[in-house]
């Protein structure tokens, strides 16, 4: 299968008060048609940002786009004017946001959202446009779809509008859907219906994915790459069967040991595996690797160089000195 | 030696017709409907089920937040919605919640330390000089540094927000405390802090707690029993270890089939199905669960199951298995 998007040496950055935060740092990355990449890291390492830099749609100022490139089926995104990447946006490449009540407009009814966006991109009267509305509700499992298209998003609970916003990021059906944190209002039940719809979308149109989410357990069953982020930086990439047998960057391992496990042992007195200390502030990155505060592995070199994203083993790279020979 | 801390008795809650439901839908959601349950001193009950199904609305009766349509809540034998004056200020003392939304759930105006502070202000404890040391003992213990004291909600990372939270609910050494979602919002790492927290708390002040969460894994780290909900009922109550072994009612296994496991290996066959608004079946004589029931008998639409020891304190309401 060829490839889809590649990303390039990005980076983006924010001016404030306090100075440059460096939310996306050098990113190379790439997703190759149908294909799902997981995106993963602490809160703040800059996966939202990641995602709206590919849309292009990063409020400027404070942020800017300060590097790189992002191939789409070879074009560069960055490259087109602003025309140009409004009829890409929303029809070839769209966006579950994170959080649907700031993207939904509060005084239009779902229909017309969901509308709007079918007669623009696919040029359909409004009765068919209405039906597809219709049709993509009841695949992402809304209970009345009939009541749902009338209603305003203030009348609905937070998982209903959370699969508005992945009916709207369908409705075209994208060849790449960015999907922030798509399921994290949803219990486990609608959020297996969201996955099995995603996947499904992925086998019969050949969508690729980029799904962001804190929940290793989505990735695992949704992804099939992951990337790890940690202060805007790629530390860790790989095939998900490989980061979940042998995840090599310590803050992958640390990931890992803080999930709760179904067959964990039990107890009162069993406590969770935790990485010690916070992530720092992005105005103000040590020198060296960015993780070294919180790493039990951490060496002379650490403090002074910054580790490059290297292949280690086939498909698997990582950013960190243990693993440079 | 273990005692009855709270002994909820058949309590409702029938919500009337929502605006955005008048259509045709139906009179009224029986958000929680006939829900009997004990909750023992020092223990953590998890309490589970999907979106919708009443968790957050029996949360807020028995913070007395709410009115229940039936049905009485007991507090060490007391009748909560009986309580008035200073029983009912005593009730608020001794009972505390926690919000999901570390970010919703706070003042944007207020400075960490007031927030933490402010119950004791309310409840006129101690001197001004007295409140501030509660306070910085209290953040020290949630992990909070005194220096954060006058810092800004927004000056926090989602986890740090949430210990500030908790700090609210333990400064007055509460007997009871309602988590609602308390770590949904929060990644993996920042989760794992809050909930060794959590079990640090309950051992040191013998919290007792009640554990609301559609993370199945997490309920199962957390809780020594766990209450399955449906439709506004209980319908499965056991042990933890029981209750995730031998899964007795079919909604329960529904549940754990859908968990997503942290191993790329084992993806799973899940129960998927449409989705109900809730409470609609109740009370019609048959089990409300049976339209999607994959192991239904004749006799689920003939009577309605109730729950009901099967030994060891194992309960569920199903007619099916033994
Ligand atoms: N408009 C903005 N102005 C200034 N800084 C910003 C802005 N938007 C994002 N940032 C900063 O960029 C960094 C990355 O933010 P981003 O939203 O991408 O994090 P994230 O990984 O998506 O986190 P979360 O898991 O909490 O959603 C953060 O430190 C954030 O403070
Ligand atoms: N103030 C209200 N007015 C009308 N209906 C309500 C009200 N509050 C809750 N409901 C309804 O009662 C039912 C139970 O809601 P509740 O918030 O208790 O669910 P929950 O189990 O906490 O769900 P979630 O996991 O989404 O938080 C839902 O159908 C909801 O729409
Ligand atoms: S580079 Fe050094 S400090 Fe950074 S993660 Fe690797 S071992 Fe730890
Ligand atoms: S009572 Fe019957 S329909 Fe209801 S859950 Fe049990 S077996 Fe299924
Ligand atoms: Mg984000
Ligand atoms: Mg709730």
């Amino acid at each position: 299968m060829g490839m889809l998007l590649e990303i390039k040496n990005l980076s983006t950055h924010f001016h404030t008060d306090f100075g440059v935060i460096k939310a996306v740092d050098r990113v190379d990355l790439s997703i190759d048609e149908g294909d799902t990449l997981g995106v993963v890291g602490e809160s703040g390492c800059g996966k939202t940002v990641l995602a709206l830099s590919i849309m292009r749609l990063i409020p400027s100022p404070p942020g800017k786009i300060v590097s790189g490139n992002v191939f789409f089926n070879g074009v560069d995104l960055l490259s087109l004017d602003s025309a140009e990447m409004r009829k890409i946006r929303g029809k070839d490449i769209s966006m579950v946001f994170q959080e649907p009540m700031t993207s939904l407009n509060p005084v239009l009814r779902i229909g017309d959202q969901i509308t709007e966006i079918i007669a623009l991109h696919l040029g359909l009267g409004q009765k068919e446009a209405m039906a597809r509305a219709m049709e993509m509700l009841s695949l992402v499992g809304m209970p009345s779809p009939g009541t749902a298209i009338r209603n305003y998003p203030h009348q609905m609970s937070g998982g209903m509008r959370q699969r508005v916003m992945i009916a709207m990021a369908l409705c075209c059906g994208p060849k790449l859907m960015l999907a922030d944190e798509p399921t994290t209002a949803l219990d486990v039940t609608i959020q297996a219906q969201i996955l099995e719809l995603i996947g499904r979308l992925k086998h019969d149109i050949g969508t690729s994915v980029i799904l962001i989410t804190h929940d290793l357990g989505v990735i695992a069953e949704a992804a099939e790459h992951v990337a790890v982020m940690y202060t805007g930086q790629i530390v860790e990439y790989a095939s998900v069967e490989n980061l979940f047998a042998t995840p090599l960057h310590p803050y992958t391992v640390g990931l890992m040991e803080s999930i709760p496990k179904m067959d964990a042992p039990w107890g009162r007195d069993v406590h969770l595996k935790v990485i010690p200390g916070a992530v720092p502030s992005l105005d103000d990155l040590p020198k060296g690797c960015t993780f070294q505060d919180r790493c039990a592995h951490k060496m002379q070199i650490c403090r002074e160089e910054e580790p490059q994203l290297k292949e280690y083993m086939p498909k698997h790279r990582v950013h960190c000195w243990l693993y440079e020979k | 030696m273990t005692m009855i801390l709270v002994d909820i008795q058949g309590i409702k809650k029938y919500y009337g017709a929502r605006a955005e439901l008048l259509a045709k839908e139906q009179a009224s959601v029986k958000a929680v409907d006939g829900v009997s349950l004990q909750v023992y001193s020092g223990e953590t009950l998890g309490l589970v089920g999907e979106s919708g199904c009443g968790k957050s609305t029996l949360a807020r009766l028995i913070m007395r937040l709410d009115l229940p349509t039936a049905g009485r809540i007991f507090f060490e034998g007391e009748d909560i919605f009986k309580l008035s004056g200073k029983d009912l200020k005593g009730y608020r003392r001794k009972v505390q919640i926690i919000f999901q939304d570390p970010y919703a759930s706070l003042n944007p105006r207020r400075t960490a330390g007031s927030t933490i502070g402010e119950p004791l202000l309310i409840n006129q404890m101690y001197d001004r000089e007295g409140r501030a040391l509660e306070t910085a003992r209290i953040m020290d213990i949630v992990g909070l540094t005194k220096e954060q004291k006058d810092r800004y909600p927004h000056e926090f990372s989602g986890g740090q927000r949430q210990r500030i939270g908790i700090a609210r609910a333990i400064i007055l050494k509460p007997q009871l405390i309602v988590a609602d979602e308390p770590v949904s919002a929060l990644d993996v790492s920042i989760q794992a802090q809050i909930l060794n927290l959590l079990k640090e708390l309950q051992k040191e002040f013998n919290l007792t707690y009640i554990f609301i969460s559609h993370d199945l894994s997490v309920v199962r780290h957390v809780s020594d029993r766990i209450a399955v909900m449906h439709f506004g009922r209980i319908v499965e109550l056991a042990e933890n270890r029981e209750l995730y072994e031998h899964p007795l009612h079919p909604y329960t296994v529904e549940l754990l089939s859908a968990v997503p496991a942290p191993d790329p290996g084992r993806k799973k066959e899940r129960v998927i199905r449409e989705r109900e608004i809730a409470g609609a079946t109740n009370g019609q004589g048959k089990c409300p669960f049976h339209p999607r029931c994959p192991v239904r008998v004749e006799v689920c639409e003939k009577d309605e199951p109730e729950l009901i020891d099967r030994g060891g304190g194992h309960f569920v309401a199903c007619h099916g298995g033994a």
